[in-house]
């Protein structure tokens, strides 16, 4: 049998196409953003990235309605936006198997929160399974769709960071291809008004009810027995941490379905040992049911809330071993994370902390504007927040804060959720002005196609959003478009839309440094004798510009000749190449 | 418990280290191990620091390092080999490139490099391995081959033979930049 180390993420998307999925709808978010990567990459499945999670899930559902396995996959704040339609599918059920992959971030590794997907699966009464390796991942897709389909519900795959991005061997399976089931006008089943919702929240009851049984006998709900005197239950990532710590030390109960949960498993395992640990990352959402069970296990009084787990912290919680470690020298410099070379974000950024901006952030890289040296960012809540939030913080504090105010926001996130809040500008008439930072790509995921591209994520030509006309279709008079690397110009336009008595849109327009049909001009040089180490050039927080010996440097491996940085020398030292020598 | 050995690759986002985790991780799974590597995406690849696990042997369970954790730490940058040191086990090793890239605290002034850096990890008590693999990715016809330059340092010091690793690279990186990598392999292992 051939095998391959694949990512947990690279695993779910081979257990799609085993499985015979057909459609696939998403919106990138680490640490789920390989599943569609890689599931793109079989041609029997059509692949896409929707606008935004919402409409992701109900294109997954409309295929499920049509007949077809589908799947939509999303990061855990993703779920979120996906609410909606979760909770009402979880009414009605599917067609063809219906399968939604989320993945948590515990330690936000690149979140904005820590919140446990769990308990969406339980709100929404949908069973989730959570696989512990990449082979699960593989198989745990595929059981998610036959359960999908048997049960008439969809199913939730729920990964974290540690089991999407990391490798592991999977053994590859042939592809079953699965007919489109036949599609049959059901308002009963479909249509949620009261009276056909009423017996559905009936029946899914009972459904919760029977996946409960099924879990009592599920292979993937496994006991693992040492003759040990102490029991720990654990699913995903902490089941490894645990077993690396405790080994044959520990019996387990090894839960591959975290929702709903094996009641009667429980209780026997937790009577066959003396003490039961439960070992879990963020809420403690199987010790809860433990303890409802009336059966007294030792979890959240023991383990953190917050962050990751890892084998040593199991070691030293139950074991209290403490390994020896190595010193590092103390004081080291962080090493953050910072906009790249060339990047179209930073002369933005620069510009309004200049102007001393309100700066109503939003998520993606430019995020990385709120670090120093460029500090530029005031609020950054969810995606597409940076609109709504400066219309309400204009509202709050009126005229003269808004000539001060702006909105940041990406391409991509402002198809997934801002161009709502611009019309809501519009709409109720604040004085605000949002820069649409455009690079033409969905940057901090690592590169994926949108709707304002006109290009799929099977890098095939496409309509793209006409961004200036949507932004005057939802009633903004003001659209203007601004090259970034113009700091002169944006500078302009950021003053005039400020002064100005409507609400205004710039579009900052400039691909992304890192793509690859971007072409870079020479890399710039410091003419040492006219540098008097004002270090003004610093100022804008680029990695290719450092100070030795009392004078700016450009690392010419890493400058891409944007001349950001050219019009903020008082002696105009920094040139290219050729005038230095 | 069976032997796991745990390599930790650390470096600045946009080195290469994921690649170097898969050409070992690779060529661990074709010596018949069970394997698992742990990478890091998204936010901290913008030129941060980042860290990738590497852990071989019969049963794998765990995809992460834990302090004290790791037999090899594979440095791309010398002061991440410093920082990295609690991961090291007492008696591991550091193969370090001895590349100095500023970070952000530096380029600002806010704070210096630290000037005897790989001293201070010699004198915690680490055995260490330093090379200029930038030096000699250049010399094989590419600075960007450092991943594989210390793949190649490291590679002599694992006990695999050599001909699964030559295959693991052959299988890994583009045809059109095969023959470079193989000598960047080469002046790696001969380091």
């Amino acid at each position: 049998m051939k095998k391959e180390l694949m990512l947990g993420n690279e695993a779910v998307a081979r257990g799609l196409y085993e499985a015979g999925a057909r459609v696939v709808s998403s919106y990138p978010g680490t640490p789920s953003t390989e599943i569609t990567e890689a599931a793109a990459s079989y041609e029997e499945i059509y692949c896409e990235w929707a606008p935004n999670e919402k409409v992701a899930m109900e294109v997954a559902a409309g295929a499920s309605f049509g007949g077809a396995r589908s799947f939509c996959g999303m990061k855990h704040v993703g779920l979120n936006v996906a609410a909606d339609p979760l909770f009402t599918m979880s009414y009605i059920g599917v067609n063809g198997g219906m399968v939604i992959g989320v993945a948590d971030d515990p330690g936000m590794h690149s979140s904005q929160n820590e919140q446990d997907s769990r308990r969406y699966a339980k709100a929404a009464k949908v069973p989730m399974l959570e696989p512990a390796d990449s082979a699960e991942c593989r198989d745990f897709a595929k059981l998610a769709f036959s359960l999908s389909e048997e049960f008439d519900t969809p199913v939730i795959l729920r990964l974290t960071t540690r089991i999407a991005h990391s490798r592991s061997i999977v053994p590859l399976g042939e592809r079953e291809e699965r007919p489109l089931l036949p599609y049959e006008k059901a308002p009963q089943k479909n249509v949620m008004l009261p009276a056909f919702a009423k017996p559905k929240h009936v029946r899914v009851e009972e459904r919760t009810r029977a996946l409960e049984e099924w879990a009592e006998a599920a292979e993937i709900n496994r006991v693992e027995r040492h003759g040990s005197r102490i029991g720990v239950i654990a699913a995903g990532a902490c089941y490894q941490y645990a077993r690396e710590a405790l080994g044959d030390a520990a019996d387990y109960l090894k839960l591959g379905m975290v929702h709903p949960l094996p009641s009667r498993l429980l209780k026997e395992f937790a009577a066959s040992v003396d003490r039961v640990y439960v070992i879990e990352e963020l809420d403690p959402v199987i010790e809860e049911h433990c303890r409802m069970l009336g059966i007294p296990v030792t979890g959240k009084e023991l383990f953190p809330l917050c962050g990751e787990f890892s084998q040593n912290l199991v070691r030293r919680l139950v074991a209290g071993e403490e390994p020896e470690l190595l010193h590092a020298p103390e004081n080291l410099p962080a090493r953050p994370p910072v906009m790249c070379c060339g990047c179209p974000h930073r002369g933005v950024f620069y510009l309004l902390k200049k102007l001393k901006c309100y700066v109503s952030g939003d998520i993606g890289c430019y995020t990385l504007g709120a670090s120093a040296p460029l500090s530029a960012m005031d609020t950054c809540v969810c995606m597409g927040a940076s609109v709504s939030a400066l219309h309400g913080f204009n509202k709050a504090r009126g005229e003269e804060a808004a000539k001060r105010a702006v909105a940041v926001i990406g391409d991509s996130t402002f198809a997934h959720s801002g161009m709502t809040g611009l019309a809501d500008i519009a709409y109720n008439r604040s004085n605000s002005v949002v820069v649409v930072l455009d690079n033409s790509i969905t940057g901090m995921t690592g590169h994926q196609q949108n709707p304002t591209t006109g290009i799929t994520i099977r890098g095939e030509a496409t309509t793209a959003i006409d961004l200036e006309a949507l932004c005057r279709a939802v009633g903004i008079r003001r659209v203007r478009v601004c090259d970034p690397y113009d700091l002169k110009a944006m500078e302009a336009a950021l003053r005039e839309e400020l002064a100005a008595d409507e609400p205004s849109v710039i579009i900052s327009r400039r691909p992304c440094a890192l793509l690859k049909f971007v072409k870079h001009a020479p890399p710039l040089q410091v003419d040492a004798s006219r540098c008097i180490g004002c270090k003004s050039c610093l100022g804008i927080g680029c990695p290719a510009i450092s100070f030795r010996e009392k004078k700016a440097v450009i690392d010419q491996t890493q400058c891409v000749g944007c001349g950001v940085c050219t019009g903020l020398c008082p002696k105009q030292a920094i040139l290219s190449g050729e005038a230095v020598e | 418990m069976s032997k796991v050995t745990s390599v930790m690759i650390v470096g600045v986002g946009g080195q290469g280290t994921l690649l170097a985790s898969r050409l070992l991780g690779g060529a661990m799974m074709e010596q018949g191990y069970d394997v698992k590597v742990s990478e890091v995406h998204g936010m901290s690849q913008r030129g941060g620091s980042v860290v990738t696990y590497v852990r071989y042997g019969d049963r794998v369970d765990s995809p992460v390092i834990d302090l004290g954790g790791a037999d090899v730490i594979l440095a791309f940058e010398k002061m991440e080999a410093a920082r990295y040191l609690p991961y090291l086990k007492k008696g591991g090793k550091v193969i370090v490139n001895v590349q100095q890239i500023d970070p952000m605290p530096v380029v600002t002034g806010a704070q210096a490099y630290p000037a005897d850096v790989l001293d201070a990890v010699r004198a915690a008590g680490a055995e260490v391995l330093a090379l200029d693999a930038l030096g000699l990715a250049a010399q094989a016809g590419s600075a960007k081959a450092v991943n594989v330059v210390l793949i190649g340092a490291m590679a002599r010091r694992l006990g695999v033979e050599k001909e699964i690793w030559l295959k693991t690279v052959r299988e890994t990186v583009p045809p059109k930049f095969l023959e470079m990598n193989l000598r960047a392999f080469e002046l790696g292992y001969q380091a």
